[in-house]
């Protein structure tokens, strides 16, 4: 077995209010390997995202701390490339322009014109986007935006890929598409991956490991579920898998019985309304 | 922004307007022409009549069949004063080439022609003035505006005085600036007149908040997760402005811009009044002092030359923004 290659321990941290400091997250432990896939799932504001910003360097732990290669992180960096959720491309530059960006602020000293060059163009074909290379976010899909956001995380050659709901905002058929590419990818390069998702399907279909995060404040590891299926995976054979679907009911057992939420029912109730309301339910 | 992009706008607005050609709907066009058209041709009549009925000690106000007339009468003037002029300076040549023929050893002097300035020269200067206050005032405050835009504390700092100076009037800055520039603009061979620099530094110092304000907070609200991608890549400080802050900003800049030109235009009329810069607003002044039977109808035209000027450097503006910007859905006012 690989040794660890991420290791975030006792992480905590406190959002400063009017009424005094919100715990967000408390005791956050966890172990990733190199090559892993894990994703965290949890309920929406449970801090899943506040988790990966940590690792991001985006926000600072107030209490414990993240190392990456036996390294405190402790501002971003791009051996932690990021996915965001709404592709974050910059929209006055081409797909082909914003991987150069990210390419040249991280093998601008190391590579030639040339070899910068093929790296672009490698990586927007490694996403299936080489047809596409010079069209600006504007002028393409949801899809392909995300796919040019992966190819310019993916171009960083990150130590770890951090994907932060990456398909949370795309039609189900476009999401499994890149759901499958994304496995292709893994395979072929072996990152190392840590997902936020509020997809168990997806979850259970690209992991290595599921972490169930409890519900806030003072969210936390609640469980972490080891997925052995063997890779290749695929969809259609998967769907009818005993084994998957144990997995898959041992997550939703886990989201709608032990950390079952609430939601409250006025839409104008407010994060904080909310907060409060996310207690558990037995 | 690569040589490659520099290109584009260029043809990207001539695609546009083809596209629009090509959309264009017969009947739609019709009414779309035959609208504006209706309004002014109503307004031309309303005016006439409105006009008729109000009497001044110089005769009755000017209607548009007064303004044709002037305007033609304007024209006129500067196509004779234009010849006048080619004919002094004829004048001088013939003669020293004569005196030349005569005394080898002449060197020959050319007057420079003391005929007074014309409608349309008094309208390029007016355009010459203007520009050079905006473009003063766009260097001076895109830069600043990106400063403050980018530090929160800077910008509460700055606000209270960006807001108090905002307000201010030209005519109050005037006296102040006129008297600076005379004491600081000392030269034995000036380079520009005194009454130009005090009318551009007033229309800089009243054009200057609507590009700053705009500016700032076009810097100040860039997408966080466009800040976040920066962060992870770790731009470099200036890299970072010219990559993710100015393009960020551009649409609200142009915005300020915009509304910029459109106040140093106002402003410089007023300027020009009281720093007799021998533009426009001086025309205008000139008009009412001399105070003829055709003065009203002359201050007219130079009302309708300032607003057709006006509305030509606000599309100037908008072209120029919809061929810079990537947001091409900036709106059309």
């Amino acid at each position: 077995m690989t040794q660890t290659h991420l290791e975030l321990s006792g992480v905590g941290i406190d959002f400063p209010t009017p009424k005094g400091p919100f715990t967000a997250l408390s005791n956050v432990n966890l172990k990733v390997r190199d090559g892993e896939f894990v994703s965290l799932i949890g309920h929406s504001g449970c801090g899943k995202s506040t988790v990966l910003n940590i690792v991001a360097g985006l926000h600072q732990a107030t209490r414990g701390g993240v190392l990456l290669n036996g390294k405190e992180v402790n501002e971003p960096g791009p051996e932690r490339a990021v996915v965001f959720q709404n592709h974050s491309l910059l929209p006055w530059l081409t797909a082909w322009e914003n991987v150069e960006l990210a390419v040249k602020r991280v093998f601008g000293k190391t590579k030639s014109r040339a070899e910068l060059k093929d790296w672009i163009a490698h990586n927007l074909e490694l996403v299936h986007m080489g047809h596409a290379m010079h069209k600006r976010p504007g002028e393409i899909s949801g899809g392909m935006k995300q796919r040019v956001g992966i190819a310019r995380a993916l171009a960083m050659q990150p130590s770890v890929l951090l994907l932060d709901e990456p398909f949370g905002a795309l039609d189900a058929l476009t999401r499994a598409h890149l759901q499958d590419s994304l496995m292709d990818i893994q395979a072929q390069l072996g990152t190392t991956v840590i997902m936020i998702t509020h997809d168990v399907d997806e979850a259970v279909l690209l992991s290595d490991r599921i972490v169930m995060m409890t519900n806030g404040p003072s969210a936390t590891v609640g469980q972490i579920l080891d997925v052995d299926l063997e890779r290749p995976r695929n969809r259609l054979a998967l769907a009818d898998d005993g084994h998957y679907n144990h997995l898959r009911s041992e997550v939703l057992t886990f989201l709608y019985e032990k950390q079952r939420k609430i939601e409250p029912i006025s839409s104008r109730a407010t994060a904080t309304t909310q907060a409060k309301k996310n207690t558990e339910v037995a | 922004m690569t040589a490659q992009t520099s290109s584009h706008p260029w043809r990207k607005l001539k695609l546009n307007l083809s596209h629009r050609l090509a959309d264009i709907n017969p009947v739609q066009w019709l009414t779309s022409l035959l609208l504006p058209v209706t309004g002014i041709v109503v307004f031309l009549m309303l005016w006439h009549v409105g006009a008729s009925q109000i009497n001044t000690s110089l005769g009755t106000f000017p209607g548009p069949v007064d303004v044709v007339e002037q305007s033609q009468s304007l024209w006129q003037g500067h196509v004779a004063e234009r010849e006048k002029e080619t004919a002094f300076y004829q004048r001088q040549e013939d003669r020293n080439a004569a005196r030349m023929a005569d005394d080898p050893s002449y060197s020959p002097t050319i007057h420079s022609y003391p005929g007074k300035a014309t409608f349309i020269d008094q309208i390029v200067t007016s355009l010459v003035t203007v520009l050079a206050g905006f473009l003063v005032s766009s260097v001076i405050a895109i830069p600043c505006g990106i400063i403050i835009g980018l530090s929160r504390s800077t910008y509460q700092a700055v606000n209270p005085i960006i807001q108090i100076f905002k307000p201010v009037s030209p005519l109050a800055w005037l006296p102040l600036v006129t008297m600076v520039v005379s004491a600081v603009y000392v030269s034995d061979d000036p380079m520009f007149e005194k009454s130009f620099i005090t009318s551009l530094f007033t229309v800089t110092l009243c054009s200057l908040w609507p590009t700053l304000i705009n500016t700032a907070v076009g810097v100040a609200n860039i997408d966080r997760d466009l800040l976040n991608v920066s962060k992870v890549l770790r731009l470099p400080t200036f890299t970072h402005i010219r990559k993710i802050v100015i393009p960020s900003a551009i649409p609200m800049m142009f915005t300020g811009l915009r509304v910029s030109l459109g106040i140093a235009w106002m402003v410089l009329i007023a300027a020009e009044m009281l720093a007799q810069n021998p533009g426009l607003g001086k025309f205008v002044w000139d008009e009412f002092q001399n105070g003829s039977s055709d003065s009203l109808g002359r201050i007219m035209v130079a009302v309708l030359a300032i607003g057709l000027i006006g509305y030509a450097l606000d599309r100037i503006m908008l072209m120029l923004q919809q061929a810079v910007s990537w947001d091409k859905t900036s709106e059309q006012r």
